[in-house]
């Protein structure tokens, strides 16, 4: 009954690795993200090319294979690092593929004739794109962009089968140590209840903010 | 009237799939002339204005501003656009931005004008075009035609060489149509260079040096506006000519 309180130390330990792997996948996928949209919807060719491959690979690899994918693979190119450094880039690419697809999906309701406007101005494809176009497109994806985050701290927990700690993982020595499974899952899930909680707390602040029409 | 060529299309061909929307087209645009281009729905008045701007990619001939060619893409593309100012049909004005600021900034981000001396030029040309005092409102709280008449502000605010206007008056209410040919008339009495798709008759009459009657992608009559609507030399011009003079 009080495997909170007698493990409030391990669960903390594992909140906080939850939270660290969310923040940071999240401002990798976010940046990742707004970086293939821009790819997906730009003049040049190849730079589309690349944008629609990424986002059609990642979208379309079980998060667990690109684990061990990036786990077992990178080192075989020299690229050794933390086990939490790999699930950041595993998570943060993987998610960047949504992240993507929700901003040009945003893109795509803000009407072509404020791009040709623009760019009838003279205004290059870079000011065109984050002067006219993501602003007004910003109020359409914030609530996906916001979904789409929550789904990234339940991935996390993937990690916790590749060494990394954070929250689900701290279930194994629990059970070792002979407490109520019930009872510690129903811990767990409490810890990512007021992670994902958090998440939608903020997208709605956002959402509030910046959500409304002219 | 017509100086030394400022717009220049030569044996220009565009396509949308099977359908062959400009066929050799050959005009030229003289400094200072005002050329108002007619014709039915569909005779491609409208990607022709675009071509000129190249905001629609042609499959062969030349276009060339001031002698030059129209770059593929990329900053020399926008350095040769900022030259030619367009006015759309729907207006287009920056949704997201204020009167003065959509005047404002393309000034700021492609001349990289001053703040202070972009607003000052901003607010000289919303002087103009009769709508100083509306600076600081968003184009949703203007009427049509004061919102095309920003528009024509923005476009000015670029100091363009020419000016593209696309059917400017067809989306607005008939009391709003003169307030914005006005500015237009304006324009043209000022020397402005313009290529001006539209079908009000009473503004090519009076303000145009030459009159374009395109159907079916090609250019079928090119003359001044006597000639044209007085004697009429095609068919389809004839035809076109008594339907909108109906009404
Ligand atoms: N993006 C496009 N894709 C395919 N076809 C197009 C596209 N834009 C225009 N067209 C077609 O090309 C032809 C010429 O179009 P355009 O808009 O230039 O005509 P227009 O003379 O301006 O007509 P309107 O008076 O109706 O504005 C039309 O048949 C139109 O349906
Ligand atoms: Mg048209």
């Amino acid at each position: 009954m009080n495997v909170l309180l007698d493990n409030l130390s391990l669960y903390g330990q594992g909140l906080l690795g939850t939270v660290e792997l969310t923040v940071y996948s999240s401002l990798l996928a976010l940046v990742l993200g707004f970086l293939m949209a821009a790819f997906r919807v730009a003049p040049v060719g190849s730079l589309r090319a690349i944008g629609t491959v990424w986002v059609n690979v990642l979208r379309n690899t079980p998060l667990t294979l690109l684990f061990f994918a990036v786990v077992l693979g990178l080192p075989r190119f020299g690229l050794v690092l933390p086990f939490t450094l790999f699930a950041v880039l595993a998570l943060g690419c993987y998610t960047s593929a949504f992240i993507c697809e929700a901003v040009r999906s945003g893109i795509n309701t803000v009407p072509t004739g404020q791009g040709e406007a623009a760019r009838s101005l003279g205004m290059s494809f870079p000011q065109t794109l984050g002067d006219i176009v993501l602003p007004q497109a910003f109020r359409s994806v914030i609530p996906p962009i916001g979904s789409t985050l929550i789904a990234l701290a339940k991935n996390s927990a993937i990690a916790g089968a590749f060494s990394v700690v954070e929250l689900l993982g701290v279930y194994k020595p629990l059970s070792e140590r002979g407490y109520s499974i019930i009872w510690t899952f129903v811990w767990i899930a409490v810890g990512y209840l007021l992670v994902t909680l958090t998440i939608s707390a903020l997208f709605h602040v956002l959402e509030k903010r910046y959500g409304v029409a002219r | 009237m017509a100086g030394d060529a400022l717009i220049e299309l030569r044996g220009v061909n565009k396509h949308y799939g099977a359908l062959h929307v400009l066929k050799d087209i050959d005009l030229t645009v003289g400094r200072g002339e005002v050329v108002v281009v007619i014709g039915p729905s569909g005779s491609g008045k409208s990607t022709l204005c675009r071509a000129i701007n190249r905001l629609e990619t042609v499959e062969s001939g030349t276009i060339t501003l001031d002698g030059r060619p129209l770059p593929e893409e990329g900053r020399a593309l926008a350095r040769l656009r900022a030259e030619v100012g367009m006015v759309f049909q729907s207006f287009n004005l920056f949704a997201h931005k204020t009167v003065l600021a959509n005047v404002m900034l393309a000034p700021m981000k492609v001349h990289k004008a001053k703040k202070d001396e972009a607003a000052r030029r901003a607010r000289e040309l919303l002087d103009r075009v009769g709508l100083a005092s509306q600076a600081d409102k968003y184009p949703a709280q203007l009427s049509g035609g004061q919102q095309q008449r920003v528009a024509i502000a923005r476009a000015l605010a670029m100091d363009p060489k020419a000016m593209l206007f696309d059917e400017p008056t067809s989306a607005l209410d008939p009391e709003m149509i003169n307030e914005v040919l006005e500015v237009m008339r304006q324009l043209a009495r000022d020397g402005m260079t313009m290529v001006v798709v539209t079908h009000e008759m009473g503004f090519a009459r009076s303000a145009a040096h030459r009159v374009v009657f395109m159907a079916d992608g090609c250019i079928v009559e090119d003359r001044t506006p006597e000639d044209f609507f007085t004697a009429p030399r095609s068919e389809r011009a004839k035809d076109f000519l008594s339907k909108i003079l109906k009404h």
